[in-house]
């Protein structure tokens, strides 16, 4: 009976045609991570050193002589961390309100309308507001100016990353809460950060990894400075930048030095991306399934 | 006898749960074959392994040998599609595709190319609707969504679109669990019917509907199956103490 | 269901024999709520208030010339008190086109076969990969798009083009750097790629599998299924997905500052060089003070993109969500 394959039939050419060209494609994709690693690394390599990550620049240094980019490290991690606690401040309540208050009703679509259109905004423009806003109360380009505008980048990331794993907590662990006779607060609270931590914690480090390789925001408002950041109130250098002004210079040592920082900012955002894996698989022991 | 399918020495596992041991059994053309057995017992499974659905799992194994006149529809050379044009299936909920009446019964004509023109296509839709005890309710709507159907005409559209591309076989999982008790007699009484042209395998939690149906009946729990044979006898008589712990409405 | 919750709450705080510490308890729940409503508007609030922000200082520019021809003058000159646009939106538009058109046909392949084809193991092997493409920062990718890109166009797109394609206006080769467009162009593809497979690839999933299986059973190949019965219900999903890719392309600055050449021409050829929008604004922030106008003039080049990325995003979004309620029949 007449189950064959019939090979050259139009339909299954056309799937093996569309197939194949599917897997070009993951290749493509895949292969163009691939490409940048090995570019940034194999460019980036031959110029760092020890001190690239334990000095600060020193005279000459954007001549080509010797310094580091420690104060754009610092710098990077100060405005990152800063920026991070500000949004959590902001995120956790955001999302536990959706939650607990909103759910799925029209009211929770608008405010998820709201954080994605605010995600879609580019940090330029959110540059560029600091800006405004700091003209207008009369603040320098400074840490605190850096922090600020970070928050604002990573305040919709954060949430909606923060939003999406808490939707999707199992409604039966809510409701035997309520039913223990605890509040929706305490249900919020207790529960559902508790249960939801892996997620929380991958969310916050996503916005973190946002937020530390982020130029176009603190570009307007950290500034940039050779020494480390001593007050909130100072500006300060930031590693995207950092990469960025070395690639401007017309000098090879520096533009190469440009290329190490670029591998430095890389392995610290990969790192942060791989073990946000890692601690939610640890993390994700102790929760119900 | 005359099997239509035989199954030889069938495993399935899912990841490292086996879901289906060692089964052994042979269909009869042109009757109703009603594969029974508790929840869990594997009775879908095994009917998912008659249309190669089985591979749409991820993570399911399988073992042995499904054929179909001798042919086994698990050889290399053996096109799943075609498998799958033989061997029709109605689900377990009606699942009209979101197109027109027409379109649905058209659908799975188009794909195969089984006709020349619109005007053969249009006696095809007329005739399979009949075949479903369609067509005189839907006659004058057939440009209308088949959403708009009620779920009992639903799953006979279902069932008109599938005998369209000219099925041997015809799967059924649970087709009646979803409908109200009319739309599950008539579905019943369609079944009967089509029994002169269509080897018939249906897939059933409830024993009346089983006693209703069935020529052939096919008992299995825990993955395997316990007894196998022509209806009167295994209803009447029942070879294996499970199976006449079940007839007796012990589970 | 919330609604009936918050019911019981309340008749717990009026009820008569409840302990003190229920009525503190329902109280810090009160407040709680209303504090947390607050920050919760904060979004919206923000969105308003950059708006308004960015208008009032970019009044005076709007003030000074029509606005006609603050978007459509060619000729940018701040000392001269001369401020048009229109290089410079051209510029955005060239690099965004040539960034997605680059980008959707492999994305929407790569999303269709983590959809459709793949397994869970190719899957769970293909998330971490999309997820690092997404971390790697914008000036990471302009490094890599300096270091990679750029000679790749100069030395080998860009003598193919003039070999073969040199009649064709769009293609021709009118400056040998290699920085440009079609640079700018690729560093962008495979910036929003992850976004654009992520997204289509969760509109897939929006579609019951009943469907696909009542298309399979009738012995349909996987890519029929699709074509005929997936595709045309998530359409709108993924043109969603491609404009909001677009607006990610469209407000990109440092990796496509990077690469594009910054000259403010009217490109004819994606091997010109290009000044979009981002780009003129992150080149330009420290002078903007001294100079008339200037700083008006750059905030309004922010403000220009923020409302278009507005209009795109909550467009969009609001298809993206529509397609995540529907109720399937």
């Amino acid at each position: 009976m007449g189950m064959k394959k019939k090979r050259w039939e139009r339909r299954h050419l056309v799937e093996l045609f569309m197939k194949a060209i599917m897997l070009v494609s993951l290749f493509l994709v895949a292969g163009a991570l691939g490409l940048i690693l090995w570019t940034i690394i194999s460019r980036g390599l031959p110029a760092l050193n020890l001190d690239m990550v334990t000095q600060t620049p020193k005279g000459g240094f954007y001549m080509g002589r010797e310094g580091g980019v420690l104060n754009a490290i610092i710098g990077s991690i100060y405005l990152a961390i800063g920026g991070t606690m500000l949004a959590i401040a902001f995120s956790l309540p955001i999302t536990l309100y959706l939650k607990a208050y909103l759910g799925d009703s029209k009211w929770g679509d608008y405010i998820r309308l709201s954080l994605d259109v605010l995600w879609g905004i580019p940090s330029i423009v959110y540059g560029a507001f600091g800006f405004t806003l700091m003209i207008a109360v009369g603040l320098r380009a400074s840490l605190l100016a850096g922090i600020i505008v970070l928050a604002l980048v990573e305040l919709p990331i954060m949430a909606r990353a923060m939003d999406e794993v808490i939707r999707r907590m199992p409604v039966d662990l809510e409701h035997a809460a309520l039913a223990l006779g605890s509040t929706k607060f305490e249900v919020a609270v207790r529960v559902v950060v508790r249960q939801m931590l892996p997620g929380i914690v991958t969310s916050v480090l996503l916005a973190f990894g946002r937020g530390i390789g982020d130029a176009a925001s603190v570009l307007f408002t950290a500034g940039y400075t050779d020494r480390i950041v001593t007050s909130l109130m100072r500006p300060t250098a930031s590693l995207p930048l950092a990469v960025f002004f070395q690639l401007g210079s017309p000098y090879p040592e520096v533009q190469q030095r440009g290329y190490a920082s670029a591998l430095i900012l890389t392995i610290i955002v990969l790192a942060v991306s791989l073990s946000s894996r890692w601690i939610s698989a640890r993390l994700n022991k102790y929760t119900v399934k | 006898m005359d099997p239509h399918v035989q199954v030889k020495n069938l495993n399935v596992y899912y990841g490292k749960q086996q879901a289906l041991k060692d089964v052994n059994i042979e269909i009869p053309k042109k009757q109703i074959t009603v594969i029974m057995g508790p929840s869990g017992c594997g009775k879908t499974t095994l009917l998912k392994t008659f249309n190669r659905f089985l591979e749409l799992t991820d993570g399911a194994q399988l073992t042995g040998e499904v054929l179909v006149d001798g042919e086994n529809i698990y050889d290399r050379d053996v096109d799943v599609t075609e498998v799958r044009k033989v061997v029709g299936l109605l689900a377990q909920r009606p699942s009209p595709l979101p197109m027109s009446i027409y379109d649905n019964v058209v659908y799975g004509m188009h794909i195969h190319k089984m006709k020349r023109d619109r005007r053969e296509y249009k006696a095809a839709v007329k005739h399979y609707l009949e075949i479903a005890g369609l067509w005189e309710e839907v006659q004058k709507r057939m440009h209308d969504p088949a959403t708009s159907l009620s779920i009992g005409q639903q799953q006979r559209l279902c069932l008109a679109r599938g005998l369209a591309v000219e099925p041997e076989i015809i799967l059924g999982d649970e087709p009646t669990s979803a409908l109200d008790p009319i739309s599950s007699q008539n579905i019943e009484a369609r079944l009967i019917e089509l029994k002169q042209q269509y080897t018939t395998v249906i897939v059933t939690h409830t024993l009346r509907q089983a006693k209703r149906l069935a020529d052939y009946v096919i008992y299995m729990y825990m993955g395997e199956v316990v007894e196998a044979g022509p209806a009167s006898e295994v209803f009447n008589n029942p070879q294996h103490k499970r199976t006449r712990a079940y007839l007796e409405g012990l589970f | 269901m919330s609604e009936t919750i918050s019911l019981k709450v309340e008749t717990q705080s009026d009820g008569r024999s409840i302990r003190p510490s229920s009525v503190a308890r329902a109280r810090q729940d009160q407040t709680a709520k209303r504090t947390f409503f607050i920050v919760t508007l904060l979004p919206v609030i923000l969105i308003v208030m950059i708006t308004i922000a960015l208008f009032l200082r970019a009044l005076p520019i709007l003030n000074a010339h029509p606005f006609t021809q603050l978007l459509f003058g060619d000729v940018w000159k701040p000392s001269a008190g001369l401020f048009g646009f229109k290089p410079f939106i051209l510029g955005t538009v060239w690099v965004t086109a040539v960034g997605v058109l680059l980008a959707v046909p492999p994305s929407l392949l790569v999303a269709i076969y983590l959809a459709e084809y793949a397994h869970t193991m190719t899957r769970s092997v293909a998330k971490p990969i999309l997820d690092l493409l997404a971390a790697i920062p914008p000036v990471v990718y302009g490094v890599w798009g300096l270091l990679a890109i750029v000679p790749f166009v100069q030395g080998v797109l860009a003598p193919l083009s003039d070999r073969w394609l040199d009649s064709i206006p769009l293609f021709a080769i009118n400056q040998p750097t290699g920085f440009g467009i079609l640079a700018a162009g690729i560093v962008l593809a495979v910036m929003i790629a992850p976004l654009i497979i992520s997204v289509v690839y969760e509109v897939f999933s929006t579609v019951p599998n009943e469907l696909r299986n009542a298309s399979l059973a009738v012995g349909a190949t996987r890519w029929q299924t699709i074509r005929r019965i997936v595709l045309p219900q998530i359409l709108p999903g993924i043109i969603a997905a491609i404009v909001l890719a677009a607006s990610r392309a469209f407000g990109e600055t440092i990796a496509v500052l990077i690469v594009v050449g910054n000259v403010a021409n009217i490109p004819t050829s994606i091997f010109d060089s290009a000044y979009p929008l981002p780009a003129l604004i992150a080149n330009n922030y420290g002078d903007m003070m001294s100079i008339p106008l200037y700083d008006a003039a750059l905030l309004g080049a922010a403000l220009i993109l923020l409302v278009v990325i507005l209009i795109f995003n909550v467009i969009s979004t609001l298809v993206l969500q529509r397609l995540k309620r529907r109720s399937w029949a």
